[in-house]
């Protein structure tokens, strides 16, 4: 009964007068100096955040793409090499055979060359040696027979000697 | 929880009241002055030319006052302390009446009290505080762009933003930021005036009739403002049959009055009686005057403070909560 008595319930003019101008100018200088930067800043942040969090997941996105490019740009240089090493050994092992095949037919070659000139310059030295020798013996033999003729009565001799062996056959 | 202990409070109020008398006129014999309970709760509660910090330390507060026949009269209230007349005007009960030259108080006369009251003085002093705080927190935005927000900043920023995402926004809709300035300004405004109230000696600012009223009236202009054809078709032509409308009309403008007067009575009835129990629970240790009981007053005090704590804090959501849904309601599209 006190309170609803007392001057409690009953609003006095000179605050509400008051009550009304300081909360109007504090709603007033609250909203432009506080509330607005607040508020503005408060919504950029998010922005920020969420701009921030969209790119990370791009970028994750980006490099995952990246990621399997790389491992496909990989594999292809690996078949590549691969080829390549294989395409070498073959070209090598080709000109090895190869040089080997030519070195064998020139040796050959080279060989029956000189075997070719070998009996050749026998052939030669074959038929001079012949020839001298014919020469030598001719020689030998018009110097023992002109000697052999000189002698009358050793060549009378002889002959009766090859008479006499002639009878006897 | 809080209603049980309040009944408890209020129970132990009145054996108190029943007994004190007995207690008093058995063993005092005018000696000493009886202690004045009830005065002292409502001299606390209500309104005051200065600021009384203790019993005897006031601080003057400028009196203002306007009347047709003396003009305006600017003097400091201590010049009308404990009844003196100054310039033809005394206090009666912290009301200034005009007197005439025997003393009598003069009817004709009623002078407009614009007086800086201690009310007034908090009020501006809250003002003050929450210009200078939110002017720091708002620096904060430009001072520390594109960082993680600090001190005060990372303070009051979580509060700002649950408003926001939690009370406003689901409440209002897409269209909130035409009134979340209102509704932040609303929001600490009271809250500060709760907490300083807790403070010893602190003021029962929102626990004023005046102060919620205007507040409320505030609400009551911005949701009919803004209100759009829906809420007054609800209003004025609800889904009912035409002969209901008798009925329904002016049940609906009822509420239309209602949901203002419902902010104001809640948010006075809780803080005033707040104070008023935690100054019954003081108020028990100067009528015993024991040291048990001031003990277990002390400790139950403590208590009482920690839910008045947390009511400052839910009187302020709920009064923004509901302004909220208020505006809201009025606003809301019918697709």
């Amino acid at each position: 009964m006190v309170l609803l008595n007392s001057s409690l319930l009953s609003p006095s003019p000179g605050l509400v007068i008051w009550q009304l101008i300081v909360f109007g100018i504090l709603v007033f200088i609250l909203r432009k100096f506080a509330w607005k930067p607040i508020i503005d800043g408060l919504k950029e942040r998010e922005g920020e955040i969420e701009g921030a969090l969209r790119m990370a997941e791009e970028t994750r996105a980006e490099m995952a793409k990246l990621k399997s490019d790389n491992d496909r740009l990989i594999a292809e240089a690996r078949k590549e090499r691969d080829e390549i090493i294989k395409e070498a050994k073959e070209a090598s092992n080709r000109m090895i055979a190869e040089a080997k095949e030519g070195a064998q037919t020139q040796s050959t070659k080279i060989l029956e060359d000189a075997r070719a000139t070998i009996s050749h310059e026998r052939d030669v030295m074959l038929a001079q040696v012949k020839k001298d020798v014919a020469g030598l013996s001719l020689e030998i033999a018009e110097k023992v027979l002109r000697k052999e003729l000189s002698d009358k009565a050793a060549q009378q001799s002889y002959v009766d000697t090859l008479v006499a062996d002639a009878k006897l056959n | 929880m809080f209603r049980n202990f309040s009944c408890l409070v209020f129970s132990a109020l009145f054996f108190v009241g029943s007994v004190s008398p007995a207690l008093a006129s058995g063993e005092g014999h005018g000696e000493e002055e009886e202690f004045d309970i009830a005065g002292m709760i409502m001299h606390h509660i209500g309104d005051d030319h200065g600021y009384e910090i203790t019993h005897g330390v006031k601080v003057p507060l400028p009196v203002i006052l306007y009347s047709k026949e003396d003009g305006l009269q600017i003097f400091s209230s201590s010049k009308i302390d404990d009844g003196q007349v100054y310039n033809g005007y005394k206090s009666e009960h912290g009301h200034i009446v005009k007197v005439n030259e025997d003393g009598s108080v003069n009817e004709s006369i009623h002078p407009l009290d614009l007086s800086i009251t201690r009310n007034v003085a908090t009020m501006l002093l809250s003002a003050t505080l929450l210009v200078l705080i939110f002017t720091a927190v708002a620096k904060g935005y430009s001072t520390n762009k594109g960082k993680a927000p600090k001190g005060i900043q990372s303070l009051l920023e979580p509060i700002i933003v649950f408003l926001r995402d939690d009370v406003v926004k689901p409440a209002i809709g897409h269209n909130y930021g035409k009134y979340f300035p209102y509704l932040l300004t609303l929001f600490f405004f009271i809250l500060i005036n709760n907490i300083l109230g807790l403070f010893p000696a602190g003021p029962n600012l929102t626990g004023n009739i005046a102060v919620t009223m205007v507040l409320a009236v505030i609400t009551f202009l911005i949701v009919n403002i803004s209100a759009n054809k829906y809420y007054w078709k609800h209003v004025f032509m609800p889904d009912t049959p035409v002969w209901m409308y008798v009925i329904m009309i002016p049940v609906e403008l009822v509420g239309v009055i209602m949901k203002p007067m419902s902010l104001m009575i809640r948010l006075f009835a809780n803080i005033t009686a707040g104070h008023i129990i935690m100054l019954s629970l003081y108020g028990l240790i100067f009528i015993f005057k024991s040291h048990l009981i001031g003990g277990a007053v002390g400790g139950f005090a403590l208590f009482m403070s920690l839910i008045e704590l947390l009511v400052a804090f839910v009187q302020a959501l709920i009064f923004t909560l509901l302004t909220s849904m208020y505006i809201g309601s009025a606003v809301e599209d019918h697709h």
